[in-house]
């Protein structure tokens, strides 16, 4: 079978002996013998391990966690990490060179990390802004500096928008991708056509679904596991596609956070929000909506804005398709209608209707990079001052990312008032019983809720600063 | 001492990290980063899932025959002592007969690879026999259980005081812990050698007590153990004392195998498996006069010590030194309580007790504030320690140095403090679900162990014939640039430019018998036993000088990288050449002790500080009052550091300390099951602050024209540890906004962290106060 290759800082590498599921972290630390990628927790949370990739057939530069990507993902990808901006002894690359000018190391095992995420940053076109420089720098974490000085060096390095060297390079954009791979008996499948994928889904129907691997990634790097089969489905073009038409947006399952950001924050503003703030851009580089689906967490972020939105996903099996209404495809805690012989093809979302409005909360206890506490998701229909339809979704309420129907029929019919929303939150406690865990109580998780349509009622009005972050 | 200097990376200039390059590059090498030598394996423990059980047996058969494993070992297989306690003996390396905490090591197992080793992990069977634990502060209290016992500092007649005052009033706060979250977690490598020496390279901010711990483990004399370390990926006290069962481990796997070992933990074994900041429960009652005035209080503060006492005697006795923080207690009963809980055993964090005790008494003075209708910062300025008179601390010493009031004058001034206090005013009124609050928290900090004998250090300096220089010192650099910091005093001293000094790793072979870098003391005492040793050199080269130029040693002077008498000159590099061709020693050890420490550990009675180290910062926040969500919008900070040695380095300390401090006073929550599991031993689970958190608008400044009045390095304070507290100014502030929904007329009841969920039930708890009082009132 055919061998993993990609280029690693502009050479090629062609493995065909190495774990598909080995982390691209570990392989970068030890079979490659690049050491300036760190490894600070190995779940994608802390950016020591940031590295850069250009994936097949992308113009763009992105910023992945190396310890979360295995090295089958790599395939066909041009890998550049913190040893390949800088030859030794060499001038410094100009994020290096502001981050030491700006005095922004101290104990130096994040800076790597920062310096790659920066980087991407530096080549990514976008005006750069304080917003800017957090959002790029939501993935890593520094115990020493206290950022002001990171932060500095980001303003002076990331305002000039760097030339793409990686492109000028070599051209490897254009390295076959293969579709099998086989290695110390692990097998490893990325089918290029959805037929494909569900022909090999048939094939191993207890093989995992490996999208971008931000979750499944988990069982690699720090639960050491090594599947005998995986299936990986980026390279599934239908199911990176975005199509958008008069009513709705249908996202592909394998289309990542950050592909998707763009269509949703145009039509949802509060939800590209939210988007922004699941884990951080390393995360949504990779990550996908599908997955954020697939693998039905209680406190996956897109679930309940999806179900407010009322969204329909697209399952397809050998038989064919069928469509679910996405609140219906979550059975119980971690348990879907996904049949073993099934994937997620799509999610498709409607676009916002006449009088209708869409809001989203997200609690947590980090405004940025962190799981929520609470989700609050609302699409109300306001005609003539009168709520004639409302569909609201909480996530970390209940085992599945579940409807509020209480509070949906106590706002359904009534005039818009602050009396009614208040009213509509008190039917919070009949439609949840949460639990107690380390993110938060019970009883916080159904004041919370409650409170948040206050806070709906407030920012439909146009209140100022309805959150701490407008200040 | 000269300070005035045209040399390149003098003391006092702002001179880059050595290793800022190394860092960026990611050429800078860590413990994991080294090349592996052939054979060298790898170490995965088994831990106790149980807080408290006694091992029946322990079953590694199935563990010793699994793929690649070279080595199992239990506490019978230690050679030497089963302990490693830094203080008392009473800290096992592997647990012998019973697990006192989840996480405590049991087995450790030495394999060809990691995952090798983590499979037959798997394979080993324990048989545990449960018994009851004690997961909780109140319940070590309550059955008196202490790791030592507990430490009762007295000064005046605190009951009768309290007793009399015109006021009295009492409450309870609590603070939680924090873990330090360094983003390289715990390492060692151990390599044996022919004769059975081994070097062991150890993620360490204590190389010494690695050194004697693995000696003592192994049953070795301490001369068959070299430990080096040439840089930590963060420490912040977490490796002052915890590295030293990992080295230990290694050590003894390497000894046993004859290959080398490396022990790595991954993030949430190190997460389990390591001490932290101890969290406290304190409880108060005080008198105090109608101005605010405190005429007497006494202070219960109850640490969790966890399984062992580890360093929590330190810890304890700081906090207790610093429950006065910048304030005068005529009469003070502070009691600390040790407690002994079935959980990892707590171990220094950063400002080690100092901000637990300034927590209790800020809590104390906000109070008094409260009840009085006064503001906070007016019950702070009659109880400020003064200058002549009211200057004398709970522990005896006499602060003999305090500059708070003028330095807090001088910020409040340069920020317009008034004004802010207006502007914050003005916007709680007009907004119904944000409310802004703002704080001042002035800081004195003592500067010294406690325990004076640990005051010491030593240096070890070389100058070679081309006038290159060679520094060792016993510090250890752990990213706060103490390294540079020292070369600096190196480079002063000589008057080369610091380029010409080559900074090396710490090794307990160069210099021997050191005490951890820590207690903020890195640079106040190896940059003097630095400073003593590159003298003696520059003393004996200055006698060549003057026997070359004929003349004598006084009129030899060394300035921008030669030595000159009178108009003729000579390069340093040339009169190196000339030292050794006269064959005199360029080389030279330099050992410093601080001197009139002293310190009774009985009565706590004495003079542990050398000096105090102060700061202010205002800090403003907001919080909603619908979600209990937080920001910091803006800090000002003015710091004393003396007359600083790098003010780029000392910047840097500060506001990282500032955040540090922040983060576990906001949103570090570490959270234990009722099985004593802890919840929270990741990034995921556990949140420090990320570069959003901090100060949306954030002006530090390094108080200037500042020299310490005792003779320290070129008159520099130390910075470590000092700022982290000035972080209390935003848990201040969220309280001043809490008590601010009901216009000051309550105390919140608001603990550490306040994470969302511990605002938004404190907002509600004050205005259901709120309102039942002002219903009673009506009726």
């Amino acid at each position: 079978m055919a061998a993993i290759s990609f280029t690693l800082n502009g050479e090629l590498r062609q493995e065909s002996s190495v774990s598909p599921t080995m982390t691209a972290l570990d392989f970068l630390r030890e079979n490659a013998g690049l050491t300036g990628t760190k490894e600070g927790c190995a779940e994608g949370d802390c950016g020591a391990c940031t590295i850069v990739m250009v994936r097949n057939g992308a113009d763009r530069l992105e910023a992945v966690m190396a310890c979360l990507l295995v090295v089958g993902q790599l395939d066909g990808a041009q890998v550049v990490t913190v040893e390949g901006l800088t030859e030794r002894g060499g001038e410094l690359e100009s994020v290096q060179q502001a981050i030491v000018t700006q005095d922004g190391t101290q104990c130096g095992f994040c800076t790597p990390g920062f310096v790659m995420a920066l980087y991407a940053l530096r080549h990514s076109g976008e005006t750069v802004t304080d917003e800017v420089i957090h959002d790029a720098l939501a993935g890593n974490l520094c115990r020493c500096t206290g950022y002001r000085s990171i932060v500095d060096a980001a303003r002076t390095a990331c305002s000039v928008s760097g030339k793409d060297n990686i492109n000028s390079r070599d051209d490897s954009n254009t390295l076959p991708a293969s579709d099998a791979y086989e290695a110390g008996g692990q097998l490893y499948f990325a089918p290029k056509t959805i037929d494909a994928l569900i022909a090999r889904r048939v094939e191993y129907p207890d093989a995992p679904l490996l999208s971008g691997g931000t979750d499944l990634g988990l069982l690699f790097s720090k639960e050491r596991q090594k599947f005998p089969v995986t299936i990986y489905t980026q390279n599934v073009d239908e199911l990176r596609r975005i199509e958008e038409d008069d009513t709705s947006f249908t996202i592909g399952a394998a289309a990542t956070y950050t592909e998707a950001l763009p269509y949703i924050e145009a039509e949802y503003a509060s939800f590209g929000v939210l988007i922004r703030r699941i884990g951080s851009r390393q995360i949504r580089n990779v990550g996908t909506i599908g997955g954020n689906i697939g693998n039905a967490s209680p406190i996956g972020d897109t679930p309940p804005c999806l179900i407010a939105l009322d969204s329909v996903l697209t399952l397809r099996g050998p038989n064919g398709a069928r469509e679910i209404s996405l609140e219906d495809f979550f059975l119980d805690y971690r348990k879907t209608d996904l049949a073993k012989d099934e994937i997620i093809e799509n999610v498709r979302v409607p676009k916002l209707g006449n009088g209708q409005i869409f809001r989203t909360y997200k609690i947590s206890k980090r405004y940025d990079q962190d799981i929520s506490s609470v989700i609050g998701a609302f699409r109300l229909t306001l005609e003539n001052g009168v709520v004639t339809a409302a569909r609201i979704a909480f996530g970390g309420m209940a085992a599945v990312p579940k409807r509020a129907i209480g509070c949906e029929a106590a706002l359904t019919g009534a005039v818009w008032s602050e009396d009614a929303v208040r009213q509509a939150a008190a039917a919070i406690e009949e439609d949840f019983s949460p639990i107690d865990d380390h993110r938060a109580s019970a009883a916080y998780r159904l004041r919370v809720a409650a409170n948040l349509f206050v806070r709906l009622y407030r920012d439909l009005e146009g209140a100022d600063d309805v959150e701490v972050m407008a200040l | 001492m000269s300070v005035d200097s045209d040399i390149v990376g003098a003391v006092h200039a702002k001179v880059r990290h050595d290793s800022a390059r190394g860092h960026v590059t990611g050429e800078a090498r860590y413990i994991d980063d080294m090349p592996m030598l052939p054979g060298t394996l790898e170490v995965v423990l088994v831990t106790s899932p149980h807080p408290h059980a006694g091992i029946v047996s322990i079953d590694v058969s199935a563990a010793r025959s699994a793929d690649g494993v070279r080595a199992v070992m239990s506490a019978d297989d230690i050679p030497g002592v089963n302990d490693v306690g830094p203080v008392f003996e009473d800290e096992p390396v592997l647990a012998a007969g019973f697990v006192d905490y989840v996480g405590a090591p049991v087995v450790a197992i030495a394999a060809d690879s990691y995952d090798q080793a983590r499979n037959a992990a798997a394979l080993v069977t324990v048989e545990y026999d449960v018994r009851p634990a004690v997961l909780e502060i109140e319940q070590a209290l309550e059955q008196e259980l202490y790791t030592y016992p507990p430490q009762f500092m007295t000064i005046g007649e605190p009951e009768a005081a309290i007793a009399k005052a015109s006021h009295r009033i009492d409450g309870e706060v609590r603070c939680g812990g924090q873990d330090h979250f360094y983003l390289e977690g715990h390492i060692a490598m151990a390599i044996p050698h022919d004769n059975g020496d081994l070097d062991v390279y150890s993620s360490t901010q204590h190389p010494s007590e690695v050194q004697h711990g693995v000696a003592h483990v192994l049953g070795v004399p301490t001369n068959a153990v070299t430990v080096e370390v040439r840089r930590m990926g963060g420490a912040f006290g977490g490796k002052e004392s915890q590295a030293t069962i990992f080295a230990a481990i290694a050590a003894v796997l390497a000894d046993r195998c004859g290959q080398p070992v490396k022990i790595r933990l991954r993030r949430d074994d190190d997460m389990i498996m390591t001490g932290k900041r101890h969290d406290f429960l304190f409880r108060y009652d005080v008198g105090f006069d109608d101005d605010g005035r405190i005429e007497g209080v006494d202070i219960l503060m109850a640490m969790r010590s966890g399984n062992v006492a580890d360093l929590s005697p330190g810890v304890l006795a700081r906090a207790l030194c610093h429950a006065d923080n910048c304030y005068y207690l005529p009469n003070a009963r502070l009691r600390g309580y040790p407690c002994k809980t079935n959980t990892v055993s707590n171990t220094a964090f950063r400002g080690f007790g100092g901000p637990q005790g300034m927590l209790v008494i800020e809590t104390v003075i906000e109070h008094i504030a409260r009840t009085l209708g006064r503001s906070v910062d007016e019950v702070r300025a009659v109880n400020y320690y003064g200058a002549e008179d009211r200057n004398v601390t709970p522990y005896q010493q006499r602060v003999k140095d305090n500059i708070i009031v003028a330095l807090v004058d001088r910020l409040r001034s340069e920020i317009d403090f008034d004004g802010m206090l207006q502007a914050v005013d003005s916007f709680n009124a007009s907004h119904e679900t944000l409310k802004k609050g703002i704080a001042m928290m002035p800081v004195k900090f003592g500067v010294s162990f406690n325990t004076p004998k640990l005051n010491q250090a030593g240096a070890l300096v070389h100058v070679y014939t081309d006038g290159s220089v060679h520094l060792n010192h016993g510090g250890t650099e752990m990213g706060q640039g103490l390294f540079t910091k020292v070369a600096q005093v190196v480079a002063s001293v000589f008057e080369i430019d610091l380029d010409n000094i080559k900074i090396s790793s710490t090794r307990t072979d160069k210099v021997p018998n050191t005490s951890a870098t820590a207690a903020s003391s890195g640079s106040d005492l190896n940059g003097m036993a630095a400073f003593n040793a590159t003298n003696t050199i520059k003393a004996r080269m200055a006698e060549v000088a003057a026997s070359h130029f004929e003349t004598s040693v006084d009129a030899i002077e060394f300035r921008q990288n030669r030595v000159y008498a009178g108009n003729e000159s000579l390069s340093f590099a040339d009169l190196a050449q000339l030292t050794w061709d006269e064959r005199v020693s360029l080389s030279a050890t330099g050992y410093y002790s601080t001197p009139g420490l002293h310190w009774d550990a009985k009565s706590l009675i004495g003079n542990p500080f050398y000096y105090f180290a102060y700061g202010a910062a205002v800090s403003q926040v907001v919080i909603d009052t619908l979600t209990g969500e937080s920001r910091v919008l803006r800090t000002d900070i003015l710091q004393d550091c003396g007359n600083s040695l790098n003010p780029a380095i000392d910047l840097g300390q500060i506001e990282g300390a500032f955040i540090q401090g922040q983060g576990w006073l906001t949103s570090e929550e570490l959270v234990w099951d009722e099985s004593g599991r802890l919840l929270t031993h990741g990034p995921s689970t556990y949140k420090i602050p990320g570069s959003r958190d901090v100060p949306r608008e954030f002006n530090v400044h390094i108080l200037e024209d500042a020299p310490n009045r005792e003779p320290t390095i070129f008159r520099s304070k130390a910075v470590g540890e000092p700022p982290l507290m000035l972080a209390l100014s935003v848990w201040l502030a969220i309280r001043d906004a809490v008590s601010r929904v009901v216009d000051h007329r309550h105390m919140p009841h608001l603990d550490a962290p306040a994470t969302p969920e511990a605002i938004l039930m404190a907002v509600d708890d004050i205005r259901r106060r709120d309102s039942q009082t002002t219903t009673a009132a009506k009726v």
